[in-house]
Order: structure tokens, then C-alpha cells, then sequence
């Protein structure tokens, strides 16, 4: 037997009610029900982080998130990053500035991590932002360039001459 | 989609304990970083789940009334790792649970989870044994409180009563176990994320007034036996005993009558046992340094 929950949720600002198969992962949500692709589906065991979003602003995996639990939360994915007429988000520029996109697959959920990191407003070493950014794997680029992108976006957010 | 049978979600721990009571099959799902992988590599393909994750009153660090810390079983790595008591009090705990999986596991990744579990690679499990830490189980006969090394019964199984609708509700530090004791732990792994510990070691020491002598020192490992271990050997040696190079060195050595290390296609048992010493000794003399201790 189907069973059935009824989810209200804010997604990318927009407060929404669906029914959902409680068999569903978030992935599934928001892909499926709300065609929300950015949000990727690639090892679905929470190694990758081609899926991940922000929940309450903290990042999460959304393959290993049941949407049932979605409930009550508010959820961002990269469609909340461009603004009304598609203009680029800082961070996305710099993405696409330093070369740290090449097939792309990985890029999203980077992204949604560059946010959730950007947002605590706080200068962090390039160490540190290589640790804040592990739970993502990117098979083109080799890192660097990506690590180029959100710190630079962090230093000129924060007014800190770039070296 | 997962291949899950029914999905109960509790909404308070009473019903909880309700649910785990009519559904003694269901499994219990926390964060879901292990049981939903699991569920989606087909070995717990089928089942019931009864989420406890929506439970905000199993969240949260806080200090009871006898001075205890107490840590709610809901309470995410990345939540323990910033949190102002554990800092204070037990910090190498939140360093520990920072070395788990990534930055959004440790976001879903609960404590309790990890802990019920049962496995011996836990990154928190060392360094609770090493703190003997207490853990709180919630059931129909009201809550269970059972020092950890007695919770792990083997691999992959700890002492919760599914016949009496146990959940684990809370993980306490006793105020004896963390006054003045200061502690680090060693993860080693092949990689620097996403890995799972070839070895874990925790060790902490608690030094006399004057600074040169070590009043109580504790040290357990994870990987080095089926279950998260204490090593009485070691502490033996180093109890009571003045500061010095050469007694670090027996400490380390000495780990050696306690712990059982397999061979597994992570490392050899040899290897194992070469890197438990030197790791014992780099913790201990880490652990005195945080105390004050010189060496």
C-alpha cells in the first residue's frame, strides 16, 4: 500500500503544500514534483554531493533526506541563486571567472555550499574552506580552481584584498 | 524512491516508544546517513522505519542538575562540534565528531546514531569510552542508564531493549569524568575526508595541582577489536605517575596487552598495532600539553 504525507514547505522562498510518497527522497521532491534540476542525482549515498541543498541553512545531501521530513523547513537550491530576469549570483560568476566549472554535474551542490559558507560571514583560511568543502567530489576540475572561486567571493564580500 | 515498507514518524518520545512497541521489526532512523544507505544497498531494502528525527526535544547540549553533561541522542556532529559546553568542557569530542564523513554528514549525522550503530569505527565512540560516558535509554518501563562500554555488546549491536520500546534519548559526560581533564584523539585514514578510520584513538589526563604528575589517565581506541575499547594496560602505567618522555613511551607501549586489531583489506593487524602505539603516545603527550603539563 502508497503511503501518502502532506508536506508544506517553503522552497526557494515560495511557501508550497504537496502530497508526497513517503518513499521519496528529497532529491526525488524536487526533482520530480517541483522540476527543480540543479539538484542532481549522482551517487544517492550521500558521498558525492551532487544533490545537496540548503535546510535552514545548513547543507545537506538531499539523496539521504527523506521528504518527509521536509516538512515545516525551508529549503534553497541553486534556482534561488540567479535573480528575477536569470543575472548571475556573485558566486556564480566567480565560478564561471576562475574556470572552476567544466562538465558541471558537481557545480550545484558546490555552489549551495559556497552559500551556506559565505553566509556565516566569517574569513576562513584556505584550509579551512578545503575541509568546508570535502563533502563534494569533482571529477574535471582538480579543486583548485573552485577553491579560487569561493575564496575570492568570501575576501571580496568581506572587503579583504585579495592577494 | 526508497524501498522502505511504511514509515511511522514519531512525535514525542512517548510515542516514540509506543511505535518501536507495536512495530518490533521497524527500524529506527535518526539521521539517516547510515540506515537509508544501507536501506539503499538493499540490506534493510522492505522495512518499516520509525523516524525519531523529528524530535527537537532529543536536540541540544545542556548541563543537568548534578552537573552532568548531557547531550541529546538527536544532537548533529556539526551542532556538538560549535557547541559552547562541549568546548568548554569536552572539546576533543567535537573535534572527533568533526573527522566524520563530510561537512553535510556531519550535518544529518546524529551522535545516537552513531553510537547505536554498534560499529567499533565510530569517531565518537573512543573518545566516549575514554570519558566513560553514560547513555540514557528511554523505554516503556521509563529510562535506562548504562555506562557505554556495557551499551556495545558486539559488532554491530548494542543493549537496547526492542521488547521494552528502548530509544536512546541522551548521552551524558559525568561532572567526575570531565572536571579538569583535557583530551585529544587521532583519526588515521587513508584520506583526509570521507573515509572511515583505519584507527581511532582518544586519550585524556587529568594532572595533579602542581602539574607534574598525571592523576588519571584514560585512553580507548576504535578498530582496534570489534567493539570501541578501553586500554587498562596503559592507564595502569601511566596512573599516578610523574611526567616524563620515557613513561609516554611505555604508555604507548604497553597498549599493546590490550588491544586486538584484525587484519581487514583497510590495514594489517601488524600495521594496526605499529600505528596504535605511536598514536597512544602522540595523544598522551598532546593531552598533557592542553593540561598545562611540560614535558
Amino acid at each position: 500500500m502508497a503511503q501518502y504525507k502532506l508536506i508544506r514547505c517553503t522552497i526557494n522562498g515560495e511557501p508550497v503544500e504537496r502530497m508526497i510518497d513517503v518513499r521519496a527522497s528529497l532529491t526525488d521532491m524536487l526533482r520530480n514534483d517541483f522540476h527543480l534540476t540543479s539538484v542532481k542525482k549522482g551517487c544517492e549515498v550521500g558521498e558525492c554531493g551532487a544533490c545537496n541543498v540548503l535546510i535552514d541553512g545548513e547543507a545537506f545531501n538531499s539523496c539521504i533526506y527523506l521528504a518527509a521530513w521536509a516538512d515545516g523547513k525551508s529549503i534553497r537550491t541553486l534556482e534561488s541563486l540567479t535573480g528575477p530576469n536569470g543575472e548571475l549570483s556573485d558566486i556564480q560568476q566567480a565560478f564561471l571567472d576562475e574556470a572552476a566549472i567544466q562538465c558541471g554535474f558537481c557545480t550545484p551542490g558546490f555552489l549551495m555550499t559556497a552559500v551556506e559558507i559565505l553566509e556565516t560571514k566569517k574569513l576562513y583560511t584556505r584550509d579551512e574552506l578545503r575541509k568546508l568543502l570535502s563533502g563534494h567530489l569533482c571529477r574535471c576540475t582538480g579543486y583548485e580552481n573552485i577553491l579560487n572561486a569561493v575564496e575570492k567571493t568570501m575576501k571580496r564580500r568581506l572587503g579583504v584584498p585579495a592577494e | 524512491m526508497y524501498d522502505l515498507k511504511a514509515l511511522y514518524e514519531a512525535t514525542s518520545v512517548q510515542n516514540a516508544v509506543e511505535l518501536r512497541l507495536e512495530h518490533p521489526e521497524a527500524q529506527i532512523i535518526a539521521g539517516g546517513s547510515d540506515v537509508l544507505v544501507q536501506m539503499r544497498e538493499g540490506k534493510r531494502a522492505g522495512k518499516e522505519l520509525i523516524s525519531i528525527y523529528g524530535l527537537d526535544e532529543l536536540r541540544g547540549v545542556s548541563i543537568d542538575e548534578s552537573g552532568n553533561i548531557r547531550i541529546g541522542s538527536l544532537t548533529s556532529f556539526s551542532h556538538i562540534t560549535r557547541d559552547p559546553i562541549i568546548q568548554k568542557y569536552i572539546n576533543v569530542l567535537g573535534e572527533a565528531v568533526d573527522m566524520v564523513g563530510g561537512p553535510q554528514i556531519r550535518n544529518i549525522g546524529t551522535i545516537g546514531g552513531n553510537t547505536c550503530n554498534g560499529v567499533t569505527s565510530a569517531d565518537s565512540a573512543s573518545t566516549l569510552h575514554a570519558w566513560e560516558a553514560i547513555v540514557e535509554l528511554t523505554g516503556k518501563n521509563g529510562v535506562r542508564r548504562l555506562p557505554i562500554k556495557d551499551f556495545y555488546i558486539k559488532a554491530g549491536q548494542v543493549d537496547i531493549r526492542v521488547e521494552d520500546g528502548e530509544i536512546q534519548t541522551a548521552i551524558l559526560i559525568p561532572k567526575a569524568s570531565y572536571e579538569n581533564t583535557f583530551g585529544h584523539y587521532i583519526k588515521y585514514a587513508m584520506r583526509n575526508a570521507m573515509d572511515i578510520a583505519t584507527l581511532g584513538c582518544s586519550v585524556n589526563v587529568r594532572l595533579s595541582k602542581d602539574k607534574k604528575t598525571i592523576e588519571r589517565a584514560r585512553i580507548a581506541y576504535g578498530v582496534a577489536g570489534p567493539v570501541p575499547m578501553r586500554a587498562p594496560h596503559a592507564e595502569a602505567v601511566a596512573n599516578g605517575q610523574a611526567l616524563s618522555l620515557d613513561l609516554i613511551d611505555r604508555f604507548g607501549l604497553a597498549v599493546l596487552d590490550d588491544i586486538n586489531p584484525r587484519d581487514s583489506w583497510r590495514a594489517s593487524k601488524a600495521f594496526r598495532q605499529h600505528i596504535a602505539v605511536e598514536m597512544a603516545k602522540r595523544c598522551l603527550f598532546t593531552s598533557i600539553q592542553l593540561a598545562g603539563g611540560e614535558l
